[in-house]
C-alpha cells in the first residue's frame, strides 16, 4: 500500500485537508518509532489504496519541539511515497523554507499551498507554474476550507506516487539540512519570482476588531464577558433539549422496556432497569448540552481569539511560571483534560511543559460539569444553582493558580513565549457540524467503555449480597463505605456518595450514573431523594472534592504517556488527592464552625 | 541601532540581526525573522506583557526577553 504524509507548519489547515479527504474513515493509530498516535486513513487515490498520515505541525524539519523530532522519527522509521506539504498562501514567503527543507532531504513532495481564498483577498498572487518549476515540484493552490481545488491536488497527489523514498536516520537529516543559508537566498529568489505581494497586507477587518478585544484596559474584562455570555447561552439552549432528553428516556423506560423486561427475574430486571437504564440514562441526558459546549468552543479555538487571550495572559501567567499557552491549554481543559494535555506538546522546556500538566487536570472539564449541573439543580434554588457553578469556575481557576505557585520553583523554565496571532476566521457550518458529531462519538465510546461497566459494578457492589437492603450498610458498597468514613466523614461525605467518588477514578461521568444506581432512582425523584439526604454543605463540599481530585483514567493513561515518567504520574495523582482533600475539609468544617 | 524591545507602538524597522540560540534562531526564522526583513510594532499587553509584531502578513506575539535579541536598523 502507498503511503502519504502531510507535512506543514501549524495552524496551515493540516487537519482541515485530512478530514476533508478522509471523511469518516480515520483511525488513531500507533508509529514505529514513535510513541505519540498520529490520525490515519485509507483513501483511493488514482486506483491505488493509500494510507494518510497526520503529521504534527511543525515549523522546521530540524527543530528541536517534541512535534519536530516526532516528525523526523517518523521518517527514519516509516517509508513514504510521497509527502503533500501544506502550507498557508498568505504567508508563503516565509513558509516556502519547509518545501526546500523537504526537497533537501529528497522526499517526494508536491506543495499544496492552501488558504487561498484568503491570500486573494489579501490580494496576493501566486505563479503555480514559475513556483513548481524553481521548487522543482507540482504545486496546487487550494482551499482546504471550502474544498476549492482539492480533487484537483488529489489528482497530482495520484500522478506522482511512484517515487519511494526509503527512510533516513535523523541524523542524516541533521546532516542534510546544514546548509540553511543558501535555503534562505532560494527563498527570496522563489518569492520575487513567483510571488506578487501587495505593499499593504494587513487584514484590515483584523485590525479594527484586534483595536477593540485587544484594548490594553478593556480587552481582558471584555474576553471574560464574552466567555459568560457563552456559557449563558449554551445553558438557555441546552437546557430545554436536556428536559427533551429526559423525557425520552423516562418514556422508553415505561412504555417499552419496562413491558418488554416484565418476564425476566427481579435481579436482571433491577440490573437492566434501575442498574444500566438509570445509569446511562441519567448522564445521556446531559449530552446536548456537553456537545453544544464543544460546538461553542471549537467555534472560539477557530475564531483565533484564544490566541489573543494567550497574549493578554502572558505577564499573569509568567508569574506563576507558566506562559500564555498554558492559559489558551487550561481553558482548552475546560473541553477535555486529554486534548489540552496532548497540546502541550509544543512547548520545548520539559519542565514547563511539565508544570502545565501539572495544572491541567485541574480544569473543571466539562464531564465534572454534567456532575455540578446535576447537584446545583438538586440543592440550590434556580436563581443560586448559576452562581455556584460560576464559584466552582473560579476554584477551578484558583486551584490551578495555587498548584503553579507552589510547584513553579521545582519545574522552574525560560522557555521563549512566541506565538503566532491568526486573522479571526469562522467556521463553516460543515465544520462545525463535524465537531458536533465527533463528540457524540466521543460520548458513545466512553459510554460504552466506561460508564456502562462502571453502573453495572455500583449495582453490583450495592446489591450484593442480596437479602438486605441495596446501598446498605451491610452490601459492599455499604462496606468500603465505612472502610473509608475516617477519610471521608471529615469532609462531610457519607458512605454512599464515597462510592460515587471511587467510580469517578474511571471516569466522571460515571458519578451521576452511580447516583441513580445508588439511590434507584432518575430524573426529579432521583433529585428529590438527593436533595433531602444531603445539605448544601454536603454537597459543595462533594462537588470541591470531585473537581480538584483525578479527573479519570484517560487522563491518568494520557499523563503517564506524555511525561514517560511514573513519578511525574503519581506526583499528579497524589496531589490533586491531597489538595481535593484539604479544601474540601477547610470548607466544610469552617461551614459548619459559622453554624450552617 | 537598537533592539524590538525599544520600539515604540506604531514604530517599524529592519531586522538587522537575531542573536539567539540554535533553536530559538530556527523557530525565529521559521516565523518570518530574517536579516532584511521589515517589522512593525503594533502593540503592547499590560504588565509589561508581550510586544505584538508584524512580518508581512504574519502577526506574532513575543516576551520582551526575546524581543531584545531581534536587533533593527531604522
Ligand atoms: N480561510 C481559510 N481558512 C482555512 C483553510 N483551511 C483551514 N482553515 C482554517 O485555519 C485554521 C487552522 O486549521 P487547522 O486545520 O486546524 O490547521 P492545522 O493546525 O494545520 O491542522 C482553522 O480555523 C481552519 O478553519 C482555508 O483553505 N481557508
Amino acid at each position: 500500500m502507498k503511503r502519504i504524509a502531510l507535512l506543514g507548519m501549524p495552524n496551515t489547515g493540516k487537519s482541515t485537508l485530512f478530514n476533508r479527504i478522509s471523511g469518516a474513515s480515520a483511525r488513531v493509530g500507533n508509529w514505529p518509532g514513535i510513541t505519540v498516535d498520529l490520525m490515519s486513513a485509507k483513501i483511493l487515490l488514482g486506483g491505488h489504496i493509500a494510507e494518510l498520515v497526520d503529521l504534527p505541525g511543525l515549523y522546521d524539519l530540524h527543530g528541536f519541539s517534541d512535534d519536530e523530532q516526532v516528525v523526523r522519527h517518523f521518517f527514519a522509521n516509516n517509508t513514504v511515497d510521497l509527502v503533500m506539504i501544506v502550507l498557508n498562501s498568505a504567508q508563503i514567503d516565509r513558509q516556502i523554507s519547509l518545501a526546500l527543507q523537504a526537497r533537501a532531504l529528497g522526499l517526494p513532495a508536491i506543495l499544496l499551498l492552501n488558504m487561498r481564498d484568503e491570500a486573494r483577498r489579501a490580494g496576493i498572487t501566486i505563479n503555480v507554474e514559475a513556483m513548481s518549476k524553481q521548487l522543482q515540484m507540482p504545486v496546487v493552490l487550494i482551499s482546504a476550507k471550502y474544498g476549492e481545488s482539492c480533487p484537483q491536488a488529489l489528482q497530482v497527489a495520484a500522478q506522482n506516487l511512484d517515487r519511494q523514498h526509503a527512510s533516513m536516520s535523523p541524523e542524516q537529516i541533521a546532516a542534510l539540512l546544514q546548509q540553511d543559508s543558501s535555503i534562505e537566498r532560494e527563498m527570496e529568489s522563489i518569492v520575487k519570482n513567483a510571488v506578487q505581494m501587495p505593499a499593504q497586507l494587513t487584514d484590515q477587518l483584523t485590525n479594527k476588531i484586534d483595536r477593540v478585544l485587544l484594548h490594553p484596559w478593556f480587552g481582558l474584562p471584555l474576553f471574560f464577558a464574552a466567555m459568560y455570555l457563552l456559557f449563558q447561552f449554551i445553558f438557555a439552549v441546552g437546557k430545554p433539549l436536556q428536559d427533551g432528553v429526559a423525557w425520552l428516556l423516562a418514556g422508553l423506560r415505561t412504555e417499552a422496556l419496562g413491558p418488554l423486561l416484565t418476564g425476566a427475574p427481579a435481579w436482571l430486571q433491577g440490573l437492566l432497569l434501575d442498574g444500566v437504564f438509570n445509569g446511562i440514562g441519567t448522564v445521556t441526558a446531559f449530552v446536548p448540552i456537553i456537545v453544544l459546549f464543544f460546538i461553542i468552543m471549537s467555534i472560539v479555538e477557530d475564531s483565533g481569539y484564544l490566541s489573543r487571550a494567550a497574549f493578554m495572559m502572558d505577564a499573569l501567567m509568567a508569574k506563576m511560571g507558566l506562559d500564555g499557552r498554558g492559559f489558551v491549554m487550561m481553558l482548552m481543559g475546560f473541553g477535555c483534560n486529554v486534548p489540552a494535555l496532548m497540546g502541550t506538546r509544543v512547548m520545548r522546556s520539559r519542565n514547563l511543559r511539565l508544570l502545565t500538566m501539572l495544572v491541567i487536570p485541574l480544569s473543571l472539564c466539562s464531564a465534572r460539569l454534567q456532575v455540578f449541573l446535576f447537584l446545583t439543580a438538586t440543592l440550590f434554588t434556580a436563581t443560586q444553582a448559576p452562581l455556584v457553578l460560576f464559584s466552582l469556575y473560579l476554584m477551578s481557576f484558583l486551584t490551578i493558580f495555587l498548584s503553579a505557585l507552589i510547584f513553579k520553583g521545582r519545574y522552574a523554565s525560560n522557555e521563549p513565549f512566541i506565538l503566532e496571532l491568526p486573522p479571526y476566521r469562522f467556521p463553516t457550518l460543515q465544520q462545525i457540524w463535524l465537531r458536533g458529531w465527533h463528540e457524540v462519538r466521543h460520548f458513545l465510546n466512553r459510554a460504552t467503555k466506561f460508564i456502562i461497566i462502571g453502573v453495572v459494578l455500583v449495582w453490583i457492589l450495592t446489591h450484593v449480597p442480596g437479602n438486605v437492603p441495596p446501598a446498605s450498610q451491610a452490601t459492599l458498597a455499604g462496606m468500603i463505605g465505612s472502610w473509608l468514613a475516617p477519610v471521608l466523614t471529615p469532609i462531610g461525605i457519607d458512605g454512599q456518595l464515597a462510592i460515587a467518588l471511587l467510580f469517578g477514578f474511571v471516569a466522571k461521568e460515571i458519578v451521576i450514573g452511580a447516583f441513580a444506581v445508588i439511590y434507584g432512582l432518575q430524573g426529579d425523584a432521583l433529585m428529590h431523594i438527593i436533595a433531602q439526604k444531603l445539605d448544601w454543605v454536603q454537597g459543595m463540599s462533594f462537588m470541591l472534592f470531585t473537581l480538584i481530585y483525578t479527573p479519570c483514567l484517560s487522563t491518568i493513561a494520557v499523563l503517564k504517556s506524555e511525561s514517560k515518567s511514573m513519578a511525574f504520574t503519581l506526583l499528579s495523582i497524589v496531589w490533586s488527592l491531597v489538595l481535593a482533600w484539604v479544601i474540601s475539609f477547610i470548607f466544610y468544617q469552617s461551614a459548619r464552625a459559622l453554624g450552617f | 541601532m537598537t533592539t524590538l524591545a525599544n520600539l515604540h507602538p506604531g514604530e517599524s524597522g529592519v531586522i538587522h540581526a537575531v542573536h539567539a540560540d540554535e533553536s530559538l534562531f530556527q523557530r525565529l526564522s521559521a516565523l518570518g525573522f530574517r536579516q532584511g526583513k521589515k517589522i512593525e510594532f503594533i502593540r503592547r499587553a499590560n504588565f509589561n506583557g508581550p510586544l505584538h509584531v508584524r512580518i508581512g502578513s504574519t502577526d506574532i506575539v513575543l516576551r520582551e526577553s526575546e524581543a531584545r535579541r531581534i536587533q533593527i536598523t531604522h
